[in-house]
Parts: C-alpha cells; sequence; structure tokens
C-alpha cells in the first residue's frame, strides 16, 4: 500500500546575509492511510519549517526547498504548477496553526470564513454553504453552531477559535491534516479536548494527520508513530510504544526525561544541558555531540548515519548502533 | 450593522470632529442644492463690479461684475468635486502600489518604493504646477496632477500595513487553504489595512482642495469652470481696495479644510485599534 504522504531527502534553506542555512536536512518519512505521525523536537530543530514545506508556505526569498520530493497520493508536491498546489491546499490537505488567535480573519465572521473555503474549493454557496456551515460547526464541537457562525473572531474563547480553524481544515474532507502545534496556545483543559476531537474527526474522516509538537504528552496519547527531530535532522523514528519504552537516541532518552520531570542529583528538574547549536555554527560532527553525556571521539568529527534497530526503528548514534545504550 | 454602531459611538465622543462632520455636511448640502437654488451664472456680468457684500447681490460682485454668491456656489461643487476626485484616485493608486510592495516584498518592493521615493523628494506643489502647466489646464489633468503628487504617502502607509499583515497567522492559513494571492491581498488583507488609509484619504481631500487652490490662484485652472481658488486668484490684484472679494471664498477654503481635517482626526480615533482600548 502506497503511503499517503512520503517525504524523501527535503533540505530546506533560508538564504541569510552570512549565506544559507540549512534549517532541514534530509528528512525522509512517510505516512501510512490513517496514520497519525508525530513530529517532535525543541524549538529550531525545523519541524514547522518541514510542516510548512508540505504545503510548500515557506517564504520565497528568504526560504528555499533545495531538494528532495514530497509525495501525496503518488504525486510530487514539489512539481506541481501553482494553480494544481492551490487544488491540494485546502481541499486534499488541510493544515491547522498553533495560535487560533491570530489564524482567523478578525473582520470576517466565522460563517464566511469557512463559507470561503466551501466556495473555493465545492462550489458551495448560498443556502447550501449556510447548511454545511452549521453541520460543519456541529461536527467540531461549537455548542449553538447558528449562533456561533455568525460571529466575529473576538467574539470566540481560545478553544472555540481551534474548533472553528479545524472545521475550516475539515471543510473539504482532506485526506490528510496537518496539525502545527494545534494545543501549545490553549488553557490544559482544552487542550485535552482539541485533541480527543481530532482523534475522533481522523477515525470519522478516515484522514492521516501530520502532528507537529514537542508536547510529548500529547504525542503518547494519539500518535502511531514519531519521527524526532534535532538542529534539522532526523535522530530517530520508530512507534511511539516503542520510543516511549526505549528510546535509543540520547536526544530522545534526555527529552523524555525532562518530559517525566526528573529530578537530577540536586533535586532540581532535569534539563537537557545546553542548547540548540546556532545553524551558522554546527559542530563538525554529530549535532547533539556537544550536549551528549556519551559522546565519544568518533561523534565530534562524523555525522553518524541513520541505522536501523528494529522493524521501522531507526536512529542517528554511532553509541546506540553500538548497542551500548 | 453592529459595528457600523460601535463605530459611531466611538465618532461621537470626539466633539470637535462631531462639529466638523456637521459643517462638511452644511458645505455638500450647498454645493448640492445651492446652484439649483441660486440660478444665477457664475460668468454673467451681473452689475456694476467692485460692488460691496449686502447691497444688490448678497456678497456683493467681483472685478468684472459678476455674482460672488453665485460663484461661491458653483465654486463648491468644482473645489470638492476636484479635492474628492483627486484624493480617489491617489488612494487607489497609492494601496494598489503599496499592496503589491508590501504583500510581495524582493524586486517588486524596491522598484515601487523607489519610483515612491522619487515622487516624494519633488516638492509637490511644484510638481502640480509643472505636470498641469505641461498638458492643458481642464478639470481632468487638473485631477490627475494633484492625485499624482499625493499618492505616494498613501502607498507608502499602504505598504507598511501589508508587511504588517502578510507576517500574521491568517494570511499563511488562507494561502493553506488555496487562495490566490489576489484574493488573499483583496479580500483577505485589504479589509484589515484600510482603516488608517481612510484617514489620510481624508485628509489629502482637504490638501487636494488647497492644492487647487493654488494651481487656481497662479491661473492654472480649469478656464471653465469656477472654483474657490479661481476667485482669489481674481480678485487677487484688487487686494487692497475690495478685500472681501478674496475673503470670502479664502473663508469657505478655510471652513472646508479645517472640517475635513476634523472628521479626519475623528476617523483616526475611532479607527484606530491602539487607541481603541482607551
Amino acid at each position: 500500500m502506497t503511503p499517503v504522504l512520503q517525504i524523501d531527502d527535503l533540505s530546506v534553506e533560508f538564504a541569510t546575509s552570512r549565506g544559507p542555512v540549512a534549517a532541514v536536512r534530509d528528512l525522509s518519512f512517510s505516512i501510512g492511510e490513517g496514520e497519525t505521525v508525530a513530529l517532535v523536537g525543541e524549538s529550531g530543530s525545523g519541524k514547522s519549517t518541514a510542516a510548512m514545506a508540505i504545503l510548500r508556505l515557506i517564504a520565497s526569498p528568504p526560504g528555499r526547498i533545495a531538494n528532495g520530493h514530497i509525495l501525496f497520493e503518488g504525486t510530487d508536491l514539489l512539481g506541481l504548477s501553482q494553480s494544481d498546489l492551490r487544488k491540494v491546499r485546502g481541499d486534499r490537505i488541510g493544515m491547522i496553526f498553533q495560535d487560533p488567535m491570530m489564524a482567523l480573519n478578525p473582520v470576517y465572521t466565522v460563517a464566511r470564513q469557512i463559507g470561503e473555503v466551501l466556495e473555493l474549493h465545492r462550489g458551495i454557496t448560498g443556502r447550501a454553504a449556510m447548511d454545511e456551515i452549521v453541520s460543519l460547526l456541529r461536527l467540531v464541537g461549537v455548542p449553538a453552531p447558528e449562533t456561533r457562525a455568525g460571529q466575529y473572531p473576538h467574539n470566540l474563547s481560545g478553544g472555540m477559535r481551534q474548533r472553528v480553524m479545524i472545521a475550516m481544515a475539515l471543510a473539504c474532507k482532506p485526506k490528510l491534516l496537518i496539525a502545527d502545534e494545534p494545543t501549545t496556545a490553549l488553557d490544559v483543559t482544552v487542550q485535552a479536548q482539541v485533541m480527543r476531537l481530532i482523534e475522533d474527526l481522523k477515525s470519522r474522516l478516515g484522514m492521516s494527520v501530520l502532528l507537529i509538537t514537542h508536547d510529548l504528552g500529547v504525542v503518547s496519547q494519539s500518535a502511531h508513530r514519531v519521527v524526532v527531530m534535532y538542529a534539522g535532522r532526523k535522530v530517530e523514528e520508530g512507534a511511539t510504544r516503542e520510543i516511549f519504552a526505549k528510546p535509543r537516541h540520547p536526544y530522545t532518552q534526555g527529552l523524555l526525561r525532562a518530559a517525566r520531570r526528573a529530578r537530577a542529583n540536586d533535586g532540581t528538574l532535569w534539563e537537557i544541558r545546553g542548547t540548540v547549536p546556532s545553524p551558522y555554527a554546527m559542530p563538525p560532527g554529530c549535532s547533539f555531540a556537544p550536549r551528549c553525556d556519551l559522546a565519544q571521539e568518533s561523534c565530534a568529527t562524523a555525522m553518524p548515519d541513520l541505522i536501523r534497530m528494529a522493524d521501522r526503528h531507526e536512529v542517528r548514534c554511532f553509541v546506540a548502533a553500538k548497542g551500548a545504550v | 450593522m453592529n459595528d457600523l454602531a460601535a463605530f459611531w459611538s466611538r465618532f461621537k465622543t470626539n466633539r470637535p470632529a462631531v462639529a466638523g462632520l456637521a459643517i462638511l455636511a452644511a458645505v455638500l448640502i450647498m454645493a448640492a442644492i445651492g446652484p439649483a437654488l441660486y440660478t444665477t451664472d457664475p460668468f454673467d456680468m451681473v452689475g456694476r463690479p467692485f460692488q460691496p457684500p449686502f447691497g444688490a447681490y448678497p456678497l456683493g460682485t467681483d472685478v468684472a461684475g459678476r455674482d460672488i454668491l453665485a460663484g461661491i456656489l458653483h465654486g463648491a461643487r468644482i473645489s470638492l468635486m476636484i479635492g474628492i476626485m483627486a484624493s480617489l484616485a491617489a488612494t487607489v493608486f497609492g494601496v494598489a502600489v503599496g499592496a503589491i510592495a508590501g504583500y510581495y516584498g524582493g524586486w517588486p518592493d524596491n522598484l515601487l518604493m523607489r519610483l515612491t521615493d522619487f515622487f516624494l523628494t519633488i516638492p509637490s506643489f511644484v510638481l502640480a504646477v509643472v505636470l498641469v502647466a505641461i498638458f492643458s489646464p481642464d478639470i481632468v489633468t487638473i485631477v490627475l496632477a494633484i492625485a499624482a503628487v499625493s499618492w505616494p504617502s498613501v502607498a507608502r502607509l499602504a505598504r507598511g500595513e501589508f508587511i504588517a499583515h502578510r507576517q500574521r497567522e491568517y494570511v499563511l492559513g488562507c494561502r493553506a487553504l488555496g487562495m490566490r494571492d489576489r484574493e488573499i491581498i483583496l479580500f483577505q488583507i485589504m479589509p484589515n489595512a484600510l482603516p488608517p488609509v481612510v484617514v489620510v484619504a481624508s485628509l489629502t481631500v482637504a490638501t487636494a482642495i488647497l492644492t487647487e487652490s493654488g494651481l487656481s490662484f497662479l491661473g492654472l485652472g480649469d478656464p471653465n469652470l469656477v472654483s474657490w481658488g479661481y476667485m482669489i486668484g481674481v480678485a487677487r490684484t484688487v487686494l487692497r481696495s475690495a478685500w472681501w472679494m478674496a475673503a470670502i471664498p479664502g473663508l469657505m477654503i478655510l471652513i472646508t479644510v479645517l472640517a475635513i481635517n476634523l472628521v479626519g482626526e475623528g476617523l483616526n480615533d475611532a479607527l484606530n485599534p491602539r487607541l481603541r482600548q482607551r
């Protein structure tokens, strides 16, 4: 079975005054039918850039997709004309963004904004559109949808706005939903509701989901597989259960330890020491080596390749490859 | 409709702006129905020249014996029309330039903004004089000349608004939903970018009226139409013997421009989102 989305060797560069800087390097992963894949990593790891690259939303200039293929249902999105690409955006692939406060146009009502999508891709207008808008709002669990449809974004709470965003993304029953940190800007109580909603809609509409997040709690509950990114590269990929039970890469282990609120010896919260290296000054070897407690001599000189540890479990680490972790 | 009501409730708290609106409305009504009620042709020589006001003619006669009241009423139409048309043309062109420059950035931005800078470096009144002098002075060239010197500031403002909005997530959302750039510029960003532009457009009407008066004063007005500036131009040689001939149209220009500025300030206070929270 061909995957819904298959990304091969994707590299994204940004032109800066100090020359081109790679935000994503040689990233490959795929998402199967009905599958939820989580892309996790710290801020600056390139996970959002990768997600934006799928729909070619990287601002260019300064951004540029330098290399790679993005196969969606068998066609390479990078080879599509602008008009063909627009037919995919919003129709076959839906996307929701981090900040529901900012992602709705403040001057239009909810109904108008959902209606635009329906008109654009499905040619539905007038009464039929209004019926569809109300049923979409009901689908995403907005109470009193008839009333809410006529309101403006500033009349709605953050959770409600995120529901409206989801309704817009799902208006055309897309095959793939890209959720870029959908819960980061929401209250903890609302986060769970929104994630449950995405899960529920996924199974109802038969979608696949690409979930970009740094919240490992969310990942453990909803993702089938996890792709861990560090400094633009995939460092580990595997089934969620396996990653959580037996993380191989020292970075993944650190993330999990930090997420579980482990205590360091002095009683403070445990953290991964240091910060992500500047893209201008990437270490010559493994980009995680300067922060890694297990780093060896070889780590400082060469970038390890991805090594298959088990079925569909890959890791980019010399130490883990030897089975020493 | 709720938005309009909310806008009005903010606008009406600004007393000077409401007064300005009332004066402006009076001038507009005067321009609209005045010539119909007072049918004297402003170019007709109705009587002896140099008659003072409140005599045979309510506001007297000018150097050629033409009725000044007729001139004021007909001139109101021309002055306001030139002001509004020139402002409209400048706003449409300026917003178009600013929108393209701000939304796309890169070389279109550089090209358009250098062009804008070029116009900004030339003193605007001098440029207007040159443009009208090159082409024949009729109402169309006057409107276009005034628009040509007014659009750069609108373009600058619109560009800034578009730059601020193109980074916002809702614009990214629109692109992710498969909208065209054209749709995003016209229907998504434009309504958000327009409030400050409306304020500048209203103030441009005032400066356009002043520019037109200046052109007419220098004899570069449309010779077939009476405007307030033209009347001042006619009266300037007799300023010491018949001061009212210049003072009456001058006063009209003063109060009209003042009223428009007050309304513009009021619009600014009512539309500016940064002041809204006060």
